[in-house]
């Protein structure tokens, strides 16, 4: 099959971006989507010029490195799927797409369809984890999790940090990410001590690397490649209000 | 150069105790006098870097991916081994040495393995306290399941996302750190060069990936957690930015590589389907706990799997090996593949794919548990093949996976340069010439959370470092030859890209230093490989420029590398003439068709020692004495 590809190119975030227009033949039903792209490149490369920048290392749908926009839809038309995994059996013959990088505030533009996600780091950085140091742990079996409450925890802790919650969500807001660390861990009996403090400073992180606020429209579960559950965006809250009032002087960064 | 293990004398079991007493201890106010660089963030190089920060070091920590979490220890699926023995099914810490040291055919090191099977135990701990969701039973006790290669069931898993929760914690271990300042890291940073001052390694040259800046970054201690080299191969189920640079660039600077040819075929990928193909996704072996692997009987069977009877299907494992069945260790399980294919059997496009058939599980067990146990697996077979597993038996082929050789280290993981640590898939220690199923995420925290932080500090309080001026001979010669490096990979013009070479160079190491090797396919291979790095280097084409983020100059610099090393693995290959686990030499058989040693002459580490460019390298060699385990034919009938 035959494919027009519109591709957002930019040099760094110095310099203004403009779609440049590609026709890639040869494109194999069973090519995942950065496979197409691999053509598209070493044709490009081929003829001396610049191939397009983009994100990519397992393509396995697990680190959360790939991810862009096609048109207009993160990680493109199929739920549950990173653009790794995405193959090209799902778009027509002679379609046109638009490639564009995740945009937001908080993710400054590397190159072409690269951008930076750090903001995320910090945000774990600010509390997303147990302090627990190497050595200190009891038995496993010591800490007993009902099976019901470790599939729950599980669910959320699929998140692979790829971005495309922030990219979907009209407000840029990174709640599903912070949420579904929180509440990962929240769940966890091994969690508990420091669940309000936590809650407060990833949320005072996450506002501080300017992400829009979360007013509930639920684009990030849409385009989430793990299904991570809208729930964990009220867990988030529910924490955040609570620790709040039981660890006031947390949040102020 | 004489290698010494430093593997303590005595019993076995009290090994690790002894080494730890015996090692020399840096006073807590001192630690934080010393910089330790870590290079690599997955399971082994985030545990480490996260561990010392607690300790109290200042650690720096580099990565080229964006963030440390993306990690490819990240896409490991499985499990974790670990002897608790939860299930009482007669499993400990001397079952799981005994497992290994006979998994790995007899090519690894005793007292090593024994210490990681000692150490499994923790690793559980740890990571069930930092909130890993392990799998539950319903009383809330962890859940286990068997795995390739073992009849017990020692296997701790988080579904079929255990190298992703396992990195996590150590990813967030690490963030904790790095918020604490105890930790710098320096993601999309690439280590190109190893600086080694008065025979010390003092640090390292970097390439920050977005601005091309050329930076040295100086320390009293260096930790290479940088993986493994499966991608030589080109197509490996490894992730693309993986790359053998660091360990290769520290192998010229004077650490010796271990046993390059003991690479890992993993039995259950899904077969190749066209040329665009850019890698090879693995489907977790614990499908093997359920699934069965069958061929047809008769050459050329087209006819579709469901309607082939039973009586006219080979289940080719259960039938030559009866008593471990599918669960068989994963060259054995390689081999057949390829045999059955060889003989015509194969099914798929090309003949080159075996079924992995779930439908007696599903009988079974009901489709519900099947998809509680490896729903994802499921899934992202479906979306790859478009095929339905539930219904139509999956279809899988080997391909490479892990590699068990990488730089020689001691008994305290030091490579043969001082104040050089290596860890993980990077080094060559615990696996000999097979790793089983679920060893490799033990492996890596083994090192990073449990070792690493102790025999660093022992070399820190045994050793007084000099202080290191920047402007050294050896500092400023290290950063020119990096330079250089890329300005000619820059300028060569060529006509061919980077990856036509590589995917050329793959193609070349998986023919005759693949499943199976030959004296004259391996000679031919290095003949063949020298040809192709001669023209890589007249005809590259490079595009873009030094000074942003150019990922085919990352790539060029990468591949350049893995010429080197393929040729290494090849004369690695050749000289070790006898067949042991994931090394087949066609020459070295039983007459059944299993891997025949030759322990008089081989039962020894190959280390490679490095002897400038042209000059080939020179084998030094460390003995494997087997007080504890000794060594038989491996069988799984």
């Amino acid at each position: 099959m035959r494919l027009i590809l519109r591709i957002w190119r930019q040099k760094n975030r110095n310099t203004k971006g403009k779609f440049a227009r590609y026709e890639v033949n040869d494109v194999n039903p069973d090519m995942s989507m950065l496979e197409c792209l691999d053509v598209l490149n070493e044709d490009l490369a081929r003829r001396g010029k610049e191939p397009v920048a983009f994100e990519h290392d397992c393509r396995e749908g697990i680190c959360g490195s790939c991810g862009f926009m096609i048109n207009g839809v993160a990680h493109g038309p199929l739920s549950g799927t990173t653009v790794c995994q995405l193959t090209m059996r799902h778009f027509k013959d002679g379609e046109e797409l638009i490639l564009e990088p995740w945009r937001a505030r908080a993710f400054p533009l590397v190159k072409d369809l690269a951008v930076d996600r750090n903001a995320f780091d910090r945000i774990i950085a600010a509390g997303g984890y147990i302090s627990i140091s190497t050595g200190s742990a009891p038995d496993g079996n010591a800490i007993p999790v009902s099976k019901e409450r470790a599939d729950a925890a599980m669910d959320a802790a699929q998140c692979i940090g790829c971005g495309a919650c922030v990219a979907a969500c009209p407000n840029a807001s990174a709640s599903l990410f912070t949420g579904a660390k929180i509440t990962h861990l929240g769940l966890l009996p091994q969690g508990q001590p420091e669940r309000d403090l936590r809650a407060v400073r990833m949320v005072t992180q996450m506002n501080l690397e300017q992400f829009g606020q979360c007013t509930n429209i639920g684009e990030c579960v849409a385009v989430c490649p793990k299904l991570i559950p809208i729930e964990v965006i009220g867990r988030m809250n529910h924490d955040y209000i609570a620790g709040s009032m039981r660890e006031p002087e947390a949040g102020e960064a | 150069m004489e290698l010494h293990s430093r593997t303590p004398s005595g019993p076995i079991e009290q090994a690790w105790d002894k080494a730890r007493f015996e090692m020399k201890l840096v006073n807590p106010a001192n630690k934080r006098k010393h910089n330790i660089i870590v290079v690599g963030s997955g399971l082994a190089g985030a545990s480490a870097a996260a561990s010392l920060g607690e300790l109290g070091y200042g650690v720096q920590c580099f990565c080229f991916q964006d963030s440390p979490r993306r990690a490819h220890s990240i896409a490991a699926q499985g499990g974790i081994n670990a002897a608790k023995n939860y299930p009482n099914d007669g499993d400990s810490v001397y079952r799981l040495f005994y497992d290994t040291v006979k998994g790995g055919d007899f090519r690894s090191r005793e007292a090593n393995v024994y210490r990681l099977a000692q150490i499994s135990v923790s690793i559980i701990d740890q990571c069930v306290a930092q909130g890993v969701p392990f799998a539950r039973e319903y009383g809330g006790t962890l859940a286990n399941r068997s795995f390739g290669g073992a009849q017990v069931s020692r296997t701790f898993y988080a579904r079929g996302q255990t190298g992703q929760q396992l990195l996590l914690g150590a990813y967030q271990a690490l963030e904790r750190q790095i918020d604490a300042g105890r930790v710098a890291m320096f993601p999309r940073t690439e280590m190109l060069d190893l600086i080694v001052i008065d025979g010390r390694a003092r640090g390292i040259v970097a390439r920050n990936l977005v601005t091309g800046q050329i930076t040295t970054y100086l320390g009293d201690a260096v930790v290479l957690a940088t993986g493994g080299y499966g991608n030589v191969y080109y197509l490996s189920t490894n992730a693309k930015g993986s790359n053998a640079t660091a360990i290769w660039r520290a192998y010229k600077r004077g650490a010796l590589f271990a046993n390059p040819c003991f690479t890992q075929i993993h039995p259950t990928c899904i077969p190749v389907s066209g040329d665009y193909q850019s890698k090879l996704t693995l489907m977790s072996e614990s499908l093997r706990n359920d699934g069965r692997i069958w061929v047809p009987k008769t050459k050329g069977d087209k006819r579709p799997p469901n309607q082939i009877p039973a009586e006219d299907r080979d289940y080719y494992l259960e039938r030559r090996y009866p008593s471990f069945g599918n669960l068989v260790p994963r060259d054995v399980a390689s081999r057949n593949a390829k045999n059955v294919c060889d003989e015509g059997r194969g099914v798929g496009p090309g003949g080159l794919g075996v079924y992995l058939d779930f439908a007696d599980a599903i009988r079974r067990l009901g489709e519900k548990v099947i998809r509680e146990r490896y729903g994802n697996l499921f899934d992202m077979y479906e979306r790859i093949t478009d095929e339905n597993p539930y219904k139509v038996p999956m279809r899988i082929y080997p391909a490479i996976h892990y590699t068990m050789g990488g730089l020689w280290v001691d008994y305290q993981l030091m490579s043969t340069i001082p104040g050089l640590f290596v860890g993980g898939e990077a080094n060559f220690s615990d696996h000999g010439a097979n790793r089983l199923g679920a060893s490799a995420l033990m492996q890596g925290l083994s090192d990073g959370y449990f070792i690493l932080p102790y025999t660093i500090g022992n070399y820190l309080a045994d050793n007084k470092l000099n202080s290191v001026e920047e402007s050294s001979s050896e500092i400023r010669g290290a950063v020119a030859g990096v330079e250089n490096n890329i300005q000619k990979l820059l300028s060569i013009n060529g006509k061919r890209t980077v990856d036509s070479f590589h995917r050329e160079l793959g193609k070349v190491v998986w023919e005759y230093c693949g499943m199976a090797r030959t004296a004259a396919g391996l000679k031919h291979a290095i003949e063949r490989i020298r040809e192709l790095r001669e023209e890589f280097w007249q005809d590259v084409n490079v595009p873009g420029s030094d000074a942003d983020l150019n990922q085919s100059l990352e790539r060029a610099g990468r591949v350049a590398d893995f010429f080197e090393l393929a040729e290494l693995m090849c004369i690695d290959g050749l000289h070790r003439n006898e067949s042991c686990g994931g090394h087949f030499r066609e020459e070295h058989q039983t007459p059944e068709g299993e891997a025949l040693r030759d322990d008089e002459h081989f039962s020894y580490v190959a280390a490679w020692e490095y002897r400038g460019p042209g000059n080939p390298p020179e084998l030094q060699k460390e003995p494997l004495a087997f007080e504890y385990v000794h060594p038989s034919q491996r069988s799984y009938k």
